[in-house]
């Protein structure tokens, strides 16, 4: 294979299907491979490739490179990354995307320097610059204060995307790609990282990731009771509940909860503060939210920079009618 | 035999500052901070030597600090020396400028950490305050051929393994690798702790070990940048925020629930 792959998406599976980042990272390849005038291809790897690969073919891609080997699994994270680096050395690559999941943002750095280039991590957005020909992608730095624009100078050029940044691309059943078997040589020496233990936290309620509405609380609620009256709002409204990182930081409810730059990135339709200040650490995880709903007693807040409708008051006294109101409503 | 654990910290603009102080100057790619703004050591990275002195707690450990940049505020770097390190390293030299990505940064690390000798593990925070890239740590590991884990809550050593409880989105998970090592702890960890007055006197008779580009065996075409920032701004948003007001505070809130209805949010 002497071709080059043109834009090569590098897709995770989840159990043998394809994980949803996939879709969004090839809108965003699309819009790059146009721009390059290059083909778009996707790379997949997995025990038994199958299934990701057919869904693959229907997502309007020239080719699907699909590399099958029985000893990898999704505990062996040092395999993907091995498997990934022979599928870009087999089909030389000008731009490699990778999505900024848990896996993806820990393999695509040692895969930047397995292939000897440089990446942009955590990119909401990439381009194309017109005069120079290259890919350029904007990430937030900063706590998400500032936003840089990279170029990789190498090729090829890599950028880890993050989740929910783009659209997913419709799976048009009419297009079929052609797959290209993509031989591995993997030994179960190169997964010296082993997992122990997986214990999954309890979870009534709503994923914060797919929540159309969301409902959270921050330092200002003072405590972990007050959650309990959030939580009381979000079954009203079948909504998700997070917290900001103060609050998580104070032990007032689960790690899971946590919302921001360093947690959970939500887009929900609504989005529901109370007593969160909207520090830039919290923005960069709920900025996709279409409107922001703040209730907070410090006017010059930074929440209400992004808010869609505010109230500037005490939360101990506005949620309970809040609360009441919605129950008739909603009754 | 005494363990050895080798913590990567960096120094960065205080992230806690005012938002009214945080300034970008455009043309030069750069976030400008007043000079009354002391540096601090990344929060992640107290973490990171929060996490090596727990270790220590328990079994005979030397914790190496290494640092790099253009300039130290050595009262500000020698903190994690009065946690408890025992010694530290500062990567000094004039080439080290902001426009070293991570890929370079990595490699004067990978030459810092080869010149000290052996080691059992390295520990760093998940990401730096400042840049977020979350990878410096990880090309580390990849350039000296180590297994890494992220994003860990807890790390512990024994039999030659280091285990580490991770932060995952719907729970945690164990994961056990050979040492030497590289692990990345997350603010899950738990508060650093606060230096003694012993401690601070301690770090107060220690100086720092200064190696430049050269005494790093590098030259400054290796740190030359893979990934260039062409561009650095701050983005605009444009939400123009409605206010609920009502007689008093609960008023407000029954006006809000019922906005949100108008508005067929809810």
């Amino acid at each position: 294979m002497t071709d080059s792959a043109g834009v090569l998406v590098l897709a995770e599976t989840e159990g043998g299907v394809l994980s949803p980042t996939a879709a969004e990272l090839l809108t965003a390849g699309r819009s790059l491979a146009e721009g390059l005038g290059l083909p778009i291809s996707l790379g997949v790897a997995g025990s038994d490739a199958g299934t990701a690969t057919q869904e693959a073919a229907s997502l309007g891609v020239q080719q699907v490179y699909a590399a099958e080997d029985g000893i990898l699994s999704d505990d062996k994270p040092e395999l993907l990354l091995e498997a990934w680096a022979q599928i870009c050395r087999q089909t030389n690559p000008d731009v490699v995307l990778i999505a900024r999941t848990m896996a993806g943002r820990d393999l695509a750095p040692r895969l930047a320097v397995r292939l000897g280039v440089g990446l942009a991590q955590d990119c909401l957005e990439v381009r194309v610059d017109a005069d120079s020909g290259r890919m350029v992608a904007h990430r937030p730095v900063y706590g998400g204060n500032a936003m840089a624009a990279v170029v990789c100078n190498g090729t090829p050029q890599m950028a880890c995307v993050r989740p929910k940044a783009y659209e997913p691309m419709e799976a048009d059943e009419s297009q079929q790609a052609e797959v290209v078997p993509v031989s591995l040589s993997l030994d179960e020496s190169m997964a010296k990282v082993k997992l122990v233990e997986r214990v999954a936290e309890e979870s009534e309620g709503v994923r914060l990731e797919s929540a159309k509405i969301v409902v959270a609380g921050g330092r200002g609620l003072g405590s972990s009771e007050p959650f309990k009256d959030l939580e009381v709002i979000a079954g009203l409204l079948g909504a998700g509940i997070g917290a900001s990182r103060a609050a998580v930081d104070a032990g007032w409810v689960p790690p899971s909860w946590q919302i921001g730059l360093t947690g959970k990135t939500i887009t929900p339709d609504l989005y529901i503060t109370v007593a969160i200040s909207g520090a830039s650490q919290h923005m960069a995880g709920c900025s996709g939210s279409k409107v922001i709903v703040a209730v907070n007693k410090d006017a010059e807040a930074n929440i209400f920079k992004e808010a869609r409708y505010g109230v500037v008051g005490d939360w101990e006294k506005a949620l309970p009618s809040f609360t009441e109101t919605l129950r008739e409503l909603l009754g | 035999m005494s363990l050895k654990i080798i913590v990567l910290a960096k120094q960065v603009i205080d992230p806690e500052m005012p938002r009214s102080a945080f300034q970008v100057d455009r043309e030069n790619r750069r976030v400008m901070t007043p000079p009354t703004l002391p540096p601090v050591v990344n929060g992640f990275d107290e973490n990171a030597v929060e996490a090596a002195l727990r270790i220590k707690d328990s079994q005979a450990a030397e914790i190496t600090v290494i640092s790099m940049g253009q300039s130290f505020a050595l009262d500000v770097m020698k903190k994690p020396l009065s946690m408890g390190a025992d010694s530290l390293v500062l990567l000094q030299d004039d080439a080290f400028v902001n426009t070293v990505d991570s890929f370079g940064v990595a490699r004067a690390l990978t030459a810092a950490v080869r010149k000290l000798g052996s080691f059992d593990l390295i520990i760093a925070g998940r990401q730096a305050s400042d840049w977020d890239n979350a990878q410096a740590p990880l090309a580390v590991a990849e350039m000296l051929n180590l297994p890494s884990v992220t994003i860990g809550r807890k790390v512990e050593v024994g039999d030659g393994r280091v285990t580490v409880e991770r932060q995952m989105p719907e729970g945690t998970e164990i994961v056990e690798a050979p040492m030497p090592a590289l692990v990345t702890v997350s603010n899950e960890l738990g508060q650093p702790r606060y230096p003694t007055l012993r401690g601070i006197m301690a770090a107060t008779r220690k100086q720092p070990t200064v190696w430049s580009l050269e005494d790093l065996g590098l030259d400054a075409g290796e740190l030359a940048p893979q990934v260039e920032t062409v561009d650095l701004y701050v983005p605009v948003t444009e939400t123009d925020c409605e206010f609920i007001i009502g007689e008093d505070d609960a008023d407000a809130g029954r006006l809000l629930a019922l906005k949100l209805r108008e508005a067929k949010l809810v």
